[in-house]
Parts: C-alpha cells; structure tokens; sequence
C-alpha cells in the first residue's frame, strides 16, 4: 500500500477492510484456532480483550452516585470550568457523567469523592441551613473561596481544599479530554501528517535553529500545499 | 470428571517453538522461510495491528480518557493484553524483595507497545569482565553478531544515524525526524552540561522499506501498535510473513506446561494447556526453540524436570534462572518556563523521542562500574487522563500572563492556567547496566500454582550498591541538565540515599534477562553460543534468557540478532543430521 493510500484509508476508516486484509488471507487458513476477541460495546470500539468487556460490563451495571451528589458535583465542575469565550463548561462536556464512570473504575477514588461532599454539605448547613446546592450562588462561591486556595485556606478548612483538589483534577481529567475540551486546549495531533520539524516562525520565536547535520541526516517533506 | 487426557496432535513439526515475541517471531521468520514445517505456540490470543485498533482513536473513545487499568497498565490504548498482575497467573517473591514481572499474552507479546528503542550492543557489551573483573565475558563477541545486527536492520527498519562512537555502533539507519521544540532545547542544555545528545535510534520506518508496511504518518502512537505495520511488532513484521510461506500453524491461548523429553533427554515437543477449553494437547518436533521471555523460559525448563534431567531441563549448570537482571531506572520531571503560552501546531512526530543521549562517561573516574543512557520526553502531548492534574503546585508558582495568582483557584481564570502551562513539561529517563549477580535468580515456588496447576516462579532479587549509586549520578546528571536548559524541576528531585535515589525496583524497566545464559563452560552456562542448550542439543533458547549481561541498551535488537543467528544455526544443524 503506498503512503497516500494508506493516509487516505486511514482518514476513512478503512483500512482495517482494505488492502492489509488481502494480504492475510492466505496465512489466515493456517491458523489453527484463531481466537478472535469479541466485539464489545466498550466506546468508541477500542479493540478489548475479554477480561476488558466484563469490567466494562460490572462497572456500567450500576450507579454510584445519588441524584443529590451528581447534582453537586455537577455545580462545583461547573464552578470549576464554566463556559467562556473560547469553550463550554464541564456539564457542556459531559464531566459529571465521565466522574461517575471513573469512581467505579478507580474505587480510590470514592470514599473522598463522597466524604468531601458530605464534608461540604455540613458547612453548608452550618452556615446557611441548607445543602450546598440549595444554596445561593454567592452561597456557593462563598465556600468555594475557602477551599479553592490550598495556600492561603484557614487550617479547619484543609479537608475541604483536599477534596476540592480532587474535584478540580477530576473535572480537568474529564473536561481536556473530551471533544470540547480537546478544541480549547487546541491539540492539534493525533492525525496522520507528515512532521517536517519545527515551524519557522517558532524556531525564531525561540531563538533556535535546525543545525546543518540535522537538516542534511532528517527527513524532510515537501511542504507546498 | 472424566479421566485426564492429552490430546496429542498428530502433525510431526520440525520446530516447536514457545512464544510469539521478538525472539519467537524472529525464530519462526528464518525457520519457516527455510521450508522448516513450524508450530508456534503463543499463551495469548491473536492479534493484528490492523484489525485490533485502539491507535488514532480520540481520548473520550476511552470510558476512562486513557488511564490505566489492571488489565492495561500502560493506559486505556496502549496495546498490551496482560500487565504486572495476572488473574490466574501469580507469582511471589522472597522475603522483603522486589520483583515486577510485566507480561503480553498475546501474539508479539511485549512487541506490540514497546518504545521501539533499537540499540546494537556495543563491542564492550560483550566482554564486560574484561573491562572491570564484574559478571562475565560473552562467549560472542560483536564481530559474531555484527553481520545479524545489519541484516535485522534491513529486513525491520531502523532510523539513527552513524556517529562513529566506538560502543554504540554504526548500522544501516533510515532517517531521522527532526527534533521537537523541547527536544532542541534538551539538546542545547544537556551538550553545554556535557552530555552528548543524538538522533534516537527507534525501529518505525521514516521510509517505506517493502510492500508489506506502510510508512511511519507521525501520530506518536507506536505504543498502541500500527495499523500500517510501520513499526516493529513481531506480530505483524514477522509472524504474519511467516506464517504467509504456508510453513507455520500458530496455536493461540496455549499455556505451555512441560518440554518433553525421551530415554534419551532428548526433547520430543511441548505439553501445554489451553486457555480456551482447558483441556490437555501436546505437540512433538524434531527441536524446541523457546522464546517465551527470559523468565517464562527458566520456568519452562526448571519445571521440565525427568530422570535424565532431574534439576530441570538444560540445568545440570544449576544456573537456569540465576543471573536474573534488569535495566536499572530513574526519572526526574519539569517545567521549561520559556514554553509557556506556547504557540500550537501537530508536534505528535513518531512514538518516542527523537533525540537521546548515549551513555558518555568514562567509568574509571567513577564510582560504579557500567553505563546507562538518557531516555527523554516532553511537548503538546494528546490529553488524556491526569491532564492539568496538581495545577495548584504551578498556578501559584509561576506569573501567568505577567500575572502573579493564588495558587488552586477555579473558573475563567482557572481555564487560562491549564492553556497557559501546556505543553511545557519536559522530562528524562535513565536507563542502564545492571550486574548479573548469580544469587539474583528466580526459581519454582515450591507451594504455588497457578491456576492451570502450573508450579509459579517465586523471585529473589536485590540491586546491589552499584545500581543505587548508578541511579544516583543519574539525578545528579538529570539536574544538571534541568539547570541548563533553565528547567524547575517538578517530580523526582528530592530522592536520596532513603530511596536508593529513586531507582526504579527490578523488573519495572521490562528488560528482564540472563536467567538461561550462553556461556563456552557447561558448568557456568546452560547454552552454548548458539543458544543451543549444553545438556540438551535439541533445545534452544531464542528471548532474553540466553544474555550473559545487557549493557545499557534495550535488549530487543540483540534478542532479533540472537534469534536470527541461532535459528539459521539450527537449519544447517538440521541439514548436517546433527539434530
């Protein structure tokens, strides 16, 4: 299969039931027992390995979360990540449904997530006799002050700022790699190219410059569009 | 419950071989392209880079954005079926020692998401007792191995470039990619700090060498394993050739148990277990090659025991697995405060860092015997789980757009800082020469099985001051190149004598070997120099088992060089009638 080709049928999606598959057809009768993996529901069809699908199956079979702590953690990602000019906000992104996921996935990760929002709900309602969702906007961002500085937080509030480190990490984990989050961090890798090095203007902008061994050793591509 | 029965295949081979990796791929290549009629026997199931894809996929295709599992220990994507810790397949240590055992079951095993790092051993690698009274000298020097190291360059596929440096050696390389931003920057502050800095020598075709395999198209996912096969897996670049003469019947998910053996103490073939049905198969051959890893292949042979062979096969030397032993590591992490707010563009380039230092030093101005090399890494790498983790530790410690913030923080501002800080991180690895000790061995657990009733390895491993003080210059050299390039060190700056200076415990760094070792004394070694076993003239050793030592080179080139060469010996043996 020549470059182009390739580069094509992988831009498709195809190439997996293109020319590569002709060229194991005859060494595929040879196989004695062939042990394919089965398909599984797992998204985006990542290639799975059975173990793979039942842990995606136990994990995916029930909730972790009341509706009362998704609803939390649903305003503190959005506290945490709101929309601005250039992206959406974490529930945009779906992070509270990607927290829910990886609390089962990383059991670690539960008795903080559900403490710290215990943990919270009582401050709350020692403070204003409400749950920190039912709470008041300036409410929220009121508690939300005392936990989001680690520094400069008072030393009775360190629990808070422990759990809010973790939420805040957990809504990043979730925000930067989903679609939206991705586009604002403006990755632009993960397709196939051809890398030519450094551009231009960021070897200037850095003072730097491809040596004269370098340029004769590496390979080069022709840029012209 | 029926009466136990084992299916014997009635199909003679010429060459049964155990494991489907860089040593048994290679092995079955050469076999079957010889017209040798070959059956290989892999524990895990097939797999095919083109068909299993997690490569190119985006990170929210991943339930868990990338993280790691039990069941994928190096991330959601990356192309390994197994891990340090199998469901049925335990292993122990003794006392308080450490042992991580990493393995693929799978067809190419390991092959399939390795760093593609594809470094000759050097003509001082071979005769390292010569240099400093430590281990012991090849019984093969690297004019034995030179002619293979060039032929495995050609038929695979290697970029580099030829320095001329006296112990790491020319090859046939294709070209280069340029370096990345952080990379040029590594490469200004690491040569004014003294370290040399070249082109990394990594195994993914820059050109298209045949009509099989595509060319590298620059995602840097060769750990996910390619669809176009252009990077090295056995799975894809040897075995499917091989299998494609028509000379070779792969058996997957077959757990092998025992090499059989005759009156005579001659191998007949390999019982094995199958993962699908459990049932009981043996096949018979004319020779055994095992290339299971350095690891499984000891416990193959030390559990093949027989009244001809009573310590186990090819074990009258009493070495097989002893000399166990492992790269040594060390990493250290930072920031590059010049790269923040850095300007975007696709710096993906291929699986692995472009540039790399060999080791540079001369070691008799130094505490330790034997050398490492510096692994690097850093840039715009595609998010996936942890990312912008610990901002709190950044945010506050660098002005952000001129600004000087509270450390933690959330919202509009919160989201400047994660775009701000990407991209700016940079890190180094070392990885070097262990000794091979004789008392750092693994041998057969005598109370454990696993859960095929397969008697486990229990491992006994120590590092020895001489790695301890290896990993420590390796932090003071790491620092030292941090300092230069005006780097703030992040991660792995604060080790001491309290942590062996962050020396990564054995195993961890997946080089595993020496455990079947070559040697001309059948007193001291299990094979001779063609891997072939002093005891038993049918059995060969292909993996990692058969090194004597590794240098500080990731030892899959030399496992491929090593294979070639005893399997092209193994034809003609056959051809003389000598097997």
């Amino acid at each position: 299969m020549d470059r182009r080709k390739s580069l094509k049928a992988i831009a498709l999606g195809t190439l997996s039931t293109g020319l590569l598959v002709d060229a194991c057809k005859d060494s595929d009768k040879k196989v004695i027992e062939e042990k394919a993996i089965p398909e599984s529901n797992v998204a985006g069809n990542l290639d799975r390995y059975p173990a793979e699908v039942e842990q995606y199956k136990k994990i995916t079979s029930y909730t972790f979360f009341t509706a009362h702590e998704m609803a939390t953690i649903t305003l503190l990602a959005d506290i945490i990540i709101p929309q601005d000019e250039i992206s959406g906000s974490a529930s945009d992104a779906k992070v509270p449904e990607f927290i829910e996921f990886i609390v089962k996935d990383m059991p670690d990760h539960q008795v903080p997530m559900r403490g710290g929002l215990k943990w919270l709900d009582i401050q709350c309602n020692k403070r204003f006799e409400k749950a920190f969702k039912d709470c008041s906007l300036s409410q929220q961002i009121e508690i939300v002050n005392e936990i989001a500085y680690p520094v400069k937080a008072k030393p009775e509030m360190k629990q808070g700022v422990a759990f809010f480190n973790r939420m805040r990490n957990l809504t990043a984990s979730g925000f930067y790699t989903s679609e939206i989050g991705v586009a604002d961090m403006g990755f632009k890798g993960n397709a196939p190219n051809q890398w030519n090095g450094v551009p231009d203007e960021v070897l200037k902008q850095y003072n730097l410059a491809y040596s004269e061994k370098e340029l004769k050793e590496c390979i080069s591509f022709d840029v012209k569009k | 419950m029926g009466n136990l029965q084992v299916k014997a295949a009635s199909k003679k081979y010429d060459v049964i071989i155990v494991g489907s990796g860089a040593g048994g791929g290679m092995s079955a290549y050469i076999l079957a392209n010889a017209g040798l009629k070959v059956c290989l026997l892999e524990a895990g199931p097939m797999f095919d880079p083109a068909k299993n894809i997690t490569q190119l996929k985006k990170p929210w295709d991943s339930p868990r954005r990338g993280a790691s599992t039990k069941l994928r220990p190096f991330g959601d994507f990356d192309a390994s079926y197994g891990g340090w810790d199998i469901e049925g397949e335990p292993y122990t240590t003794e006392g308080d020692t450490k042992w991580d055992w990493f393995r693929s079951r799978m067809l190419g095993g390991r092959t399939n998401h390795w760093g593609r790092i594809s470094l000759r051993f050097g003509p001082k690698d071979f005769k390292g007792r010569s240099i400093d009274g430590l281990g012991d000298d090849w019984p093969i020097s690297y004019d034995d191995v030179k002619p293979f190291y060039d032929r495995v360059d050609k038929l695979i596929g290697v970029f580099g470039t030829n320095e001329g440096l006296v112990n790491d050696p020319d090859g046939f390389f294709l070209p280069p990619p340029k370096p990345r931003l952080h990379e040029l920057l590594i490469k200004k502050g690491a040569t004014s700090a003294g370290v040399n800095v070249i082109p990394s020598r990594l195994s993914i075709l820059t050109q298209q060498i045949n009509k099989e395999r595509g060319a590298c198209f620059y995602c840097s996912q060769c750990s996910r394993s390619c669809q176009v096969y252009a990077d090295f897996s056995s799975s894809s670049v040897l075995v499917k050739p091989a299998m494609a003469t028509g000379n070779v019947d792969v058996i997957a998910n077959a757990m092998a148990r025992e090499v059989l053996t005759n009156k005579e103490g001659l191998a007949t073939g390999i019982s094995y277990v199958s993962k699908d049905d459990l049932q009981e198969y043996s096949v018979s051959g004319r020779v055994v090659v095992l290339a299971a890893s350095a690891c499984e292949s000891a416990r193959l042979l030390l559990n093949s025991r027989s009244a001809r062979h009573p310590n186990g096969l090819a074990n009258s030397s009493d070495v097989v697995g002893r000399y166990l032993h492992d790269s040594t590591g060390a990493s250290m992490s930072g920031v590059l405060p010049h790269l923040f707010d850095r300007k975007r563009y696709n710096e993906d380039g291929v699986g692995g860092a472009h540039v790399y230092s060999p080791w540079w030093l001369d070691n008799k101005k130094l505490d330790f015997p034997r050398g490492y090399h510096i692994e690097y890494g850093g840039g715009m790498s595609n998010p996936s789980y942890g990312f912008g983790g610990g901002i709190e530790s950044l945010n506050g410690k660098f002005l952000v757009k001129g600004k000087q913030k509270e450390a933690g923080g959330y919202g509009k501002s919160l989201k400047e800082d994660y775009r701000f800080f990407y991209g700016a991180g940079v890190h180094m690895a070392g990885r070097g020469e262990a000794i091979a000790y004789k008392d750092n061995y693994c041998a057969i657990d005598p109370n454990v099985v696993d859960k095929y009733g397969i008697p486990v390895l229990k491992f006994n491993v120590k590092w020895s001051e001489y790695e301890i003080k290896q990993a420590k210059h390796m932090k003071e050299t790491f620092k030292e190149i941090m300092h230069s390039m005006g780097a703030i060190v992040t991660s792995g700056g604060d080790d001491g004598p309290e942590n062996d200076y962050g020396l990564a415990s054995p195993g961890k760094i997946i080089h595993e070997a020496g455990t079947v070792r070559m040697g001309n004394d059948a007193k001291k070694s299990a094979l001779n120099k063609f891997s072939q076993a002093h005891d038993c003239k049918n059995v060969f050793v292909v993996d990692g088992g058969q090194f004597v030592s590794q240098g500080d080179k990731n030892i899959t080139w030399t496992i491929l060089a090593l294979s070639m060469r005893a399997s092209e010996y193994l034809v003609d043996e056959l051809k003389k009638q000598n097997l």
